[in-house]
């Protein structure tokens, strides 16, 4: 059973408020809270360290899997490793996601370690929400790890947020393409206060025909900091895009390094950064509208993160 | 009503646009035009209250809204659209048409906006109003703002700039329908004939002062002939 608390991360982290249909694993604490099967989809624990493997049977269509992880006790520190494999023409949606809720004064961690393995054709659609909260002054800490090796003709989009309550977080995902594979990168996210976001991404564009967007939107208010950093590297026929577009606030400081490099003459790169605060002409455009200045403020930035 | 009482505009570096601007603005459909240059912008910034006078005073309905914010104007019942309307990333042109009417609104009620500035809305409703769409795209949906808002005063600042004249026609229906429904007063920038034509009144700028104010009997022939008409503006009433 779990506790208010917990349930409220679950929704912030899931969109969930009770045990999900179908295949879930739920983390609770460090330890495993509960998990389920479906046909087509099992989960099983791993015996030499933390974490599950993760086995969708080839030419499961329209299934989705909840993954999420809920950390409630102050101080609690973990390093957990999931590991997908997705088998051949699956089409399949995985809802991942930490919630911190830390009322004590030591630092909670949560350290994910994700593994994807899309074989030929699979379909995937892999949703990441982290989100801290709490009233103690221990700092909520994520780091995940993401590790991508698309087989030909597979697809794979990643869509990340990080909104509110992460204090520090180093982002890391290393992605390798095979022909005709294809990877969508969308990430947002939002730092305030003294938070710290840091996030790398490595793209191998390795087969022939294979693409790649890797695309960041932020915002950093307060005296946040953030860094991003992509590497985009085209090994053969393919295409590749990497942008960050960031809204800097307050006192904050926001760097942006899209990397491209072509290794192959009919690589197709492109690259694109931009960084500013939130155009006057837009406040003033909504203020028209009868927004006060706050308000239209909000308005942009809830927009921009959408 | 809206009034202008002794109203100066000086930019930072001391270039003055408007001149000890007075005018009531009585009549509902009121067409400003004049010379680029010649400070009609500025004025309709100075009533959104986006510009404040260097000196005058600006009264709307009798109230002095000199002092008020672009928030404070806008809640009052002004709107305003831009010559070059601002693109938003992420914003859909459903969440500014929900917000230009001061609530959540259905498809369809966006719908029947978009559809009087010629836009097939289910083609728009949920597109981004950012780079992808086309400057005349942008026009049209600043336009359904103000209508979805449907305030007692409209400005609207060369509405017609950059939308194809295949549609113009439609415009002109979009500010008769405008003026049945709203029962308000609109503003129009303009230096088309034809939303000339429509008006109630026309009011000149030029050099920034107001050069002639009156119907557009008294002020259309005489704008044909640039030279006579400052000359015959000037005898006109103000």
């Amino acid at each position: 059973m779990m506790d208010s608390i917990q349930k409220t991360l679950l929704e912030q982290v899931a969109d969930l408020h009770e045990v999900p249909q179908g295949a879930y694993s739920i983390r609770v604490n460090g330890s495993l809270a509960g998990k389920n099967d479906s046909e087509n989809i099992s989960i099983v624990q791993k015996t030499d360290k933390p974490g599950i493997d993760i086995y969708v049977k080839p030419g499961t269509k329209k299934e989705s899997l909840h993954i999420p992880v809920l950390l409630s006790q102050s101080g609690l520190k973990e390093v957990v490793y999931n590991d997908f494999h997705i088998g051949e023409d699956c089409d399949v949606t995985i809802v991942a996601g930490c919630g911190i809720h830390n009322s004590g004064s030591a630092e909670s961690e949560h350290s994910g370690i994700h593994a994807f393995y899309l074989a030929a054709r699979a379909k995937v659609r892999y949703v990441e929400k982290h989100y801290g909260q709490g009233e103690g002054t221990g700092k909520n800490v994520m780091n995940p790890t993401t590790i991508v090796d698309m087989a030909e003709d597979s697809y794979l989009e990643m869509e990340t947020a990080q909104i509110k309550g992460v204090d520090s977080t180093v982002r890391s995902t290393t992605a390798r393409l095979a022909s005709g594979a294809t990877l969508v990168v969308r990430e947002k996210i939002m730092t305030h206060g003294t938070q710290f976001a840091e996030t790398e991404f490595t793209v191998d564009l390795n087969g022939e025909g294979c693409g790649a967007h890797v695309v960041s939107r932020s915002v950093a208010k307060d005296q946040s900091r953030q860094s991003f950093r992509s590497m985009v590297r085209g090994n053969s026929a393919c295409t590749g895009h990497t942008e960050c577009d960031a809204i800097i606030m307050d006192d904050a400081q926001v760097a942006a390094i899209p990397q491209i490099e072509a290794n192959h003459t009919e690589a197709s790169l492109i690259h694109e950064a931009a960084i500013g605060k939130i155009a006057g002409e837009q406040l003033i455009k909504l203020m028209t509208l009868g927004l006060s200045e706050k308000e239209a403020e909000e308005e942009i930035i809830n927009g921009f993160l959408k | 009503m809206l009034e202008f009482q002794n109203v100066s505009y000086v930019t930072a570096d001391g270039k003055e646009i408007l001149r000890d601007v007075s005018v009531r603005i009585a009549d509902r459909f009121v067409a400003v035009t004049g010379p680029n240059g010649s400070g009609k912008s500025t004025m309709a910034k100075l009533i959104a209250g986006i510009y404040r006078p260097t000196s005058g005073r600006i009264l709307l309905d009798g109230e002095d809204i000199t002092q008020l914010s672009i928030t404070e104007r806008a809640n009052r019942g002004v709107s305003f659209a831009f010559q070059q309307p601002v693109r938003f990333k992420g914003i859909t042109v459903k969440d500014l048409i929900s917000l230009a009417s001061g609530k959540k609104i259905s498809v369809a009620e966006a719908c029947v906006y978009l559809s009087e500035v010629g836009l097939c809305a289910k083609n728009y409703i949920n597109r981004e109003v950012d780079d992808s769409l086309s400057g005349g795209e942008l026009k049209r949906i600043e336009i359904a703002m103000i209508n979805a808002r449907g305030t007692k005063l409209s400005v609207f600042d060369e509405p017609e700039a950059g939308i194809d004249l295949w549609s113009f026609g439609n415009l002109i229906d979009v500010f008769r329908g405008m003026y049945e429904r709203t029962k308000g007063t609109i503003i129009i920038i303009s230096h088309q004939e034809r939303i000339l034509d429509i008006a109630d009144k026309v009011l000149v700028i030029s050099g920034g002062t107001v050069s002639a104010y009156g119907s557009k009997e008294e002020i259309l022939p005489g704008l044909l002939s640039v030279q006579s008409a400052c000359r015959a503006i000037k005898g006109a009433s103000v």
